[in-house]
């Protein structure tokens, strides 16, 4: 289970470290390296993304990874293979994240059975809130597969104890309002959100969107279980090349 | 956030969590105003006397002598104030605005038509404006473009995906999920999330209620056929929504681009090539590939170019209530050239799609029949395209003399 597994390693941790890939950008040889590198670091847990066409929540930098991959021939079925293959090779829990389309073309059953045949542990798929998710839903829970929900600043109490209702594994909290990739104040605004998310579900906190050094980091500690970095490691990828993502990763813990 | 907006398999509210408590408000705020018959009436009084209406339905003699078959009646959107029926989304949405006291408008736009009206609307208003449109529709719809920066808003071309109508619509959620506290979506088109198609089809109905009342006002029936051309479905609803409990037949036209054979179209209902998806938020007919990628669409005109399609419009073409065809690239400019030629009126290239088809289909028809084509808006927009249609080779030696004076 993956709540467990998060909790377990919080007994070590004073905070989780997830990272995020477009598969296949800006290759499929450069995104297992990349994975092998950030397993080497010491990354916690790791997101997976299929690449849409229309990803509507990502900004410039993911966008853009998300058009590359496509182009450069990632398909959903390259996709699963690699995600099997990363899933075999290192022993950290890996999930996807998509756009609800992926899914929905690919069969919500038949895509969930298969992420639980290669050993994926959920899935973030921010364009399905609960409401539209009826057939997702039963298809993770049939797998045993955690579904990752969403909390965001503008979530009101109410709605994050029904969306807490739903969730497993953890829940991400996003830092702010707006589009992956742009800058975060991390404030005490941030911190009393925070506060509110950890009142409305006993699952651990996942915070992402805009978190890109080790000071964003601390600042999480003891308000967070789990940092996410998503847009950077694109960013050191695009300007430093894949060589350069373990001693990234290193420089944040 | 309830579960609602489904028509039949189709709609919905695909949001991303950030978005939620801003589509609650905006869902509260049009219930609001549906059980208000002042608003409907504000917005009538508005758009009679900021705008033209009720436009007028023109009958085309000429036209109708030319095929010898069904009488053809023309309901004029392009008389609209800014020369499109979007006008009439873009005023009830701006006194949505105003009561939900926010101060910036952002929107999409294909032809440019939805962008000047929303700058225009912005304008009169006294909102911040701020269109995307993809950076091909920049270049195509020129004139627009210009109007656009006039009236004050600010055109941000949008250089990702396919730099067409889907990816200015991509843009502009971008900027809404940063900005909801100020700013309202103006969404172009009876498509995206819950209540967006509902709402858009509520205004653009004031085509198909005046139409009505004035085909019997003029000729004491109803007619056969109604034509309109589908881009995201606006037009097509709002004349719709005036005959969905007659004994009518709704006719809709998509883009046919260079055939539909050729797949260099953009026909999600009459083609076979587009499927069930979900993206922008709604579930529909999207052209997309087996994975779930959205397809490059094609179409002479910008504003018939998108890969998806009103849910309403999805289902009604699954449970047979309404018929559609396409229209190719040629078909549309011979039958803007007679159009031009017969009745002296100049269709855009979107609405000329409308004309093509029931051109194709008024010889079949009695004389006792009549049809009504929509005219969702005047031509003028696509001087440069037709004219480069046309060949002309004046417009060609003005574009050279016009270039020297810039020193280009
Ligand atoms: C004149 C005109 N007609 C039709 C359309 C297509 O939109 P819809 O299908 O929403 O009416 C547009 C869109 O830009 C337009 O400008």
């Amino acid at each position: 289970m993956l709540e467990s597994y998060i909790k377990e390693r919080l007994k070590t941790k004073k905070i989780l470290l997830m990272t995020h890939i477009v598969m296949g950008y800006p290759s499929f040889d450069a995104s297992y390296e990349i994975v092998r590198q950030m397993v080497e670091a010491g990354v916690d847990l790791m997101e997976l993304q299929i690449p849409f066409s229309e990803p509507m929540a990502d900004g410039p930098v993911i966008l853009h990874a998300n058009q590359k991959a496509i182009e450069e021939g990632s398909t959903v079925q390259g996709c699963f293979e690699f995600a099997q293959r990363v899933a075999q090779e290192f022993s950290i829990p890996f999930l996807f994240m998509s756009y609800a389309n992926i899914l929905y073309k690919y069969g919500m059953e038949r895509f969930s059975d298969r992420m639980a045949k290669i050993n994926l542990k959920g899935a973030i798929v921010p364009d399905l809130p609960p409401e539209e998710g009826k057939d997702y839903l039963l298809a993770m829970a049939k797998n045993n597969l955690s579904p990752i929900y969403i909390f965001s600043p503008e979530t009101s109490e109410e709605r994050m104890g029904y969306i807490g209702s739903f969730a497993q594994g953890f829940v991400y909290c996003l830092a702010r309002k707006g589009v992956t990739g742009k800058t975060t104040s991390f404030s005490t605004d941030l911190a009393d959100y925070l506060g509110r998310c950890r009142k409305a579900t006993p699952l651990p906190l996942a915070v992402g969107f805009g978190v890109k050094d080790k000071a964003d980091i601390d600042f999480l500690k003891g308000k967070a279980d789990i940092a996410v970095i998503g847009s950077q490691t694109i960013r050191v990828v695009e300007e430093k090349g894949t060589a350069a993502i373990g001693s990234f990763i290193r420089s944040l813990v | 956030m309830k579960n609602r907006g489904y028509y039949g398999d189709f709609g919905g509210a695909y949001l991303p969590e950030i978005l939620v408590a801003t589509f609650d408000e905006l869902e509260a705020r049009f219930e609001q105003i549906k059980q208000d018959p002042n608003f409907w009436k504000t917005y009538v009084a508005l758009m009679s006397s900021y705008s033209c209406r009720p436009t007028p339905l023109t009958f085309a003699q000429n036209l109708t002598d030319h095929f010898g078959g069904a009488k053809i009646y023309i309901k004029r959107e392009d008389l609209n104030h800014t020369g499109a029926h979007k006008l009439n989304n873009v005023m009830g949405q701006g006194l949505l605005v105003q009561k939900m006291g926010k101060k910036r408008v952002i929107a999409e736009t294909g032809a440019g038509q939805h962008g000047v009206a929303c700058a225009t609307m912005a304008a009169k208003f006294g909102f911040d404006c701020t269109i995307y449109m993809g950076e091909v529709d920049v270049i195509r719809q020129r004139p627009n473009v210009f109007w656009m920066e006039q009236l004050g808003a600010t055109v941000v071309p949008v250089t990702d995906g396919t730099r067409i109508l889907k990816d200015a619509i991509n843009e502009a959620f971008r900027d809404w999920v940063s900005h909801m506290d100020t700013t309202h979506y103006v969404l172009g088109t009876a498509c995206g999330p819950h209540p967006f198609p509902e709402m858009v089809t509520y205004f653009q109905s004031i085509i198909g209620l005046e139409a009505r009342r004035q085909i019997l006002e003029i000729e004491g029936r109803l007619p056969k056929r109604v034509y309109a051309c589908v881009g995201g479905g606006s037009n097509a609803m709002g004349l719709f929504s005036g005959f969905s409990n007659d004994p009518v037949e709704l006719v809709g036209v998509e883009a046919g681009g260079r055939g539909l054979s050729t797949g260099l179209h953009a026909s999600r209902l009459k083609s076979d090539d587009a499927s069930p998806g979900i993206a922008q938020g709604y579930k529909t007919y999207f052209l997309q590939d087996d994975d779930g990628q959205m397809k490059e669409t094609h179409s002479i005109s910008a504003g018939l170019d998108y890969v998806g399609v009103s849910p309403i419009l999805a289902d009604m073409h699954d449970k047979g209530l309404a018929r559609f065809e396409s229209a190719t690239d040629d078909e549309v400019i011979a039958a803007l050239k007679l159009t031009m030629q017969k009745e002296g009126i100049i269709p855009a290239l979107e609405s000329s799609h409308a004309f093509a088809l029931a051109f194709k289909e008024a010889p079949g028809l009695s004389k006792e029949d009549i049809i009504i084509i929509n005219q969702s808006g005047r031509g003028d927009k696509d001087i440069f395209t037709v004219a480069d249609a046309f060949d002309d080779p004046k417009w060609k030696e003005f574009i050279r003399t016009k270039a020297e004076q810039y020193h280009a």
